[in-house]
């Protein structure tokens, strides 16, 4: 056959349109192009040299018999039914949904934010209600605590985060040993550093890395496992057996997470504390004994009180809000995505502002 | 017909394919030739490996023995440049439709065009994401939705569109018509007819469904113990003396579909 495995090309002359060449896609090349940029309507189409002809081809010469209907000749018997079932899928399609004035769109935006993040917090404090309201029906029915499923959570939650966390506790210490004494030096006052040590990690970075570490780690897990459950249809299914997901799902997750963070945030201390007393041994020559010593002396015992009493708090703040945005998966699997992002933004947000209020008022009874 | 011609004509050559997941072996010497042309529905019990034998197919499992060509070229140990030009060459549709969330289904739809075309004209691009939606039978208000506004018969169909979208000589279609209801799954079976004898395809058809067995299929391949044990039309495969394939198409559902069928056709 002419014109087979050329490239597709045509003639124009005295109003006819003869093609040659293949009409596929893959060798239309700037066809469209040079057909729009034609110096007069056509009068007919020749189409008898043409080689292959895919659905693209036949949709190049559909688009100009509509637009100048125009005969077409030398079409074969399957080319004929190509251009007709082509002509039958012409219909107008828009490829993605119209987008009003920017400026509007902005508002629009802003708009509905904001609407979100107070529906969100909204269904926060729902959640938080219903899972209280949870905890005292189990407080009532004691025999309806899921014991597997507490011990499986504080294996996942505590026992394997002791090794991450203890680890990123012991590097904190011997960082913030280093940045205090390389301060202090300048005033000779680099055994203060014990001081800087001691009360910052018992009082506000042990808990508060715990916290963040926490919700990196297992919010986010629980958003995850309760979002795929979700989309799985797997809590609806729970529902209509008459198991309640909250009590099996979402309390024991809870319950561990407050029972854990304040365990979490005192070894995190202890471990940083431990690195910065090393630091101290090696860098500033301060023997362990001193250094204990020291932290005996310079650390209340009120820090501690403030770390532990903070730690159960961002506990449920991590737990609640993992849980909560995992039960408002629906739809497909890139929510479970989003949700587990916007878990984790809001634990890590919500236990900074706690954590902010907790200063203010400890600061404020004489906690200092 | 000389050796030269019989090869142009196959498509699809599997020969001895074993297949395993550990210790459990799925496929253990799958022979299957696919014709020009054809329409090949394959068949067996669930937990058979169709969709793995499928996957192994289009490279996406790699087999524990055998030899996989598509279009007479070795699909094995491919260089991944050649391989994507044999990949241009065919369209996929997965069981869910497995369309890209975050498009919309025209946009989906110009995903493959804008890999392998990337200096196409825009307008046409728009153009051809149009039509072969409404090709695949949706409505043209499917076009700006995105996946997750679609039913699952319209996310079949958008699957469809994109695999056709490079107007491909081969198609794949796993499981097409499960989870439609039985008016939406004729209507698919009648596109897939359509569209097979417009464009020429040869079409790869996994299903379960007897009614599209009977309406489209030239011929059946039949999967059980681990191998193809029988390939041929419906009337010859029911002449082989198989427990299973005797179960499969003269059980009740299969002779309702078949009843069905004759009745069509008369």
């Amino acid at each position: 056959m002419a014109g087979m495995n050329a490239p597709a090309d045509f003639q124009f002359d005295q109003g006819t349109l003869r093609f040659t060449g293949d009409l596929t896609l893959a060798r239309i090349g700037p066809l469209p192009e040079r057909l729009r940029a034609l110096p007069e309507s056509p009068q007919r189409i020749d189409i008898g040299g043409i080689g292959h002809i895919d659905t693209v081809g036949a949709w190049l010469i559909h688009r100009i018999v509509r637009e100048h209907d125009v005969p077409v000749d030398g079409a074969s018997e399957d080319v004929a039914h190509l251009l007709e079932q082509v002509a039958a899928a012409d219909k107008p399609l828009k490829i993605r949904p119209d987008a009003g004035p920017g400026f509007l769109r902005v508002l629009d935006e802003m708009g509905a934010g904001t609407l979100a993040a107070a529906r969100s917090l909204y269904g926060l404090l729902d959640f938080f209600g219903a899972t209280v309201i949870t905890f005292g029906s189990l407080i009532r029915h004691p025999r309806r605590v899921r014991i597997n499923a507490l011990a499986r959570q504080f294996e996942v939650v505590g026992v394997q985060a002791l090794a991450i966390i203890g680890l990123m506790s012991f590097l904190i210490g011997i960082v913030i040993a280093q940045q205090g004494a390389v301060q202090l030096r300048q005033f000779g006052a680099e055994v203060f550093a014990i001081n800087l040590i001691g009360r910052i990690t018992i009082r506000e970075l042990g808990v508060l890395m715990t916290a963040i570490m926490v919700a990196g780690r297992s919010g986010s897990a629980f958003a995850a496992q309760l979002g795929s459950m979700k989309l799985a249809e797997e809590i609806d299914a729970m529902r209509t057996i008459g198991v309640s997901p909250m009590e099996a799902l979402v309390l024991p997750r809870v319950i561990s997470t407050v029972l854990l963070m304040p365990m979490l945030g005192f070894y995190a201390a202890m471990v940083a504390m431990i690195g910065g007393g090393i630091f101290c041994w090696i860098d500033l020559d301060i023997p362990p004994i001193t250094f204990v010593q020291r932290i005996r002396e310079v650390v209340p015992l009120t820090d501690l009180w403030v770390g532990l009493i903070k730690a159960p708090v961002f506990g449920m703040i991590i737990a609640i809000s993992g849980c909560f945005q995992g039960m408002q998966v629906k739809g497909n699997a890139e929510e479970v995505g989003l949700r587990t992002t916007a878990s984790v933004v809001q634990a890590i947000f919500l236990v900074i502002v706690l954590d902010a209020v907790f200063a203010v008022f400890f600061s404020s009874i004489g906690w200092i | 017909m000389n050796d030269q011609t019989k090869k142009e004509d196959v498509i699809i050559r599997v020969e001895g394919l074993k297949n395993a997941f550990g210790d459990q072996v799925v496929h253990d010497g799958i022979d299957l030739d696919v014709s020009r042309g054809e329409i090949l529905g394959v068949v067996g019990g669930s937990g058979t490996g169709k969709s793995v034998l499928m996957r192994s197919i289009i490279g996406l499992q790699a087999p524990v023995a055998g030899t996989v060509e598509v279009f007479g070229e070795s699909m094995l140990d491919r260089d991944e440049h050649e391989a994507k030009q044999v990949r241009a060459r065919w369209g996929v549709l997965f069981q869910g439709g497995a369309l890209f969330s975050t498009l919309t289904v025209a946009e989906n739809v110009q995903v493959p065009i804008r890999e392998y075309f990337p200096d196409i004209d825009r307008q046409l691009l728009d153009e051809i994401a149009a039509y072969k939606v409404a090709m695949s039978g949706l409505p043209a208000e499917a076009g700006p939705k995105y996946p997750s506004e679609l039913s699952g018969g319209m996310r079949k169909r958008a699957g469809l569109a994109r695999a056709l979208a490079l107007d491909p000589q081969l198609l794949f279609l796993d499981e097409p018509t499960a989870g439609l209801d039985p008016i939406g799954a004729a209507a698919f079976d009648e596109l897939i007819q359509s569209l097979q004898r417009t464009l020429g395809l040869t079409v790869f058809l996994i299903t379960h469904d007897l009614d599209t067995l009977h309406a489209i299929c030239d011929r059946v391949a039949v999967l059980a113990d681990k191998r193809v044990i029988a390939v041929g039309t419906i009337p010859e495969l029911l002449a082989l003396d198989h427990p299973w394939i005797q179960e499969y198409f003269s059980g009740p559902r299969g002779r309702a579909a078949a009843d069905a069928a004759s009745r069509n056709t008369a």
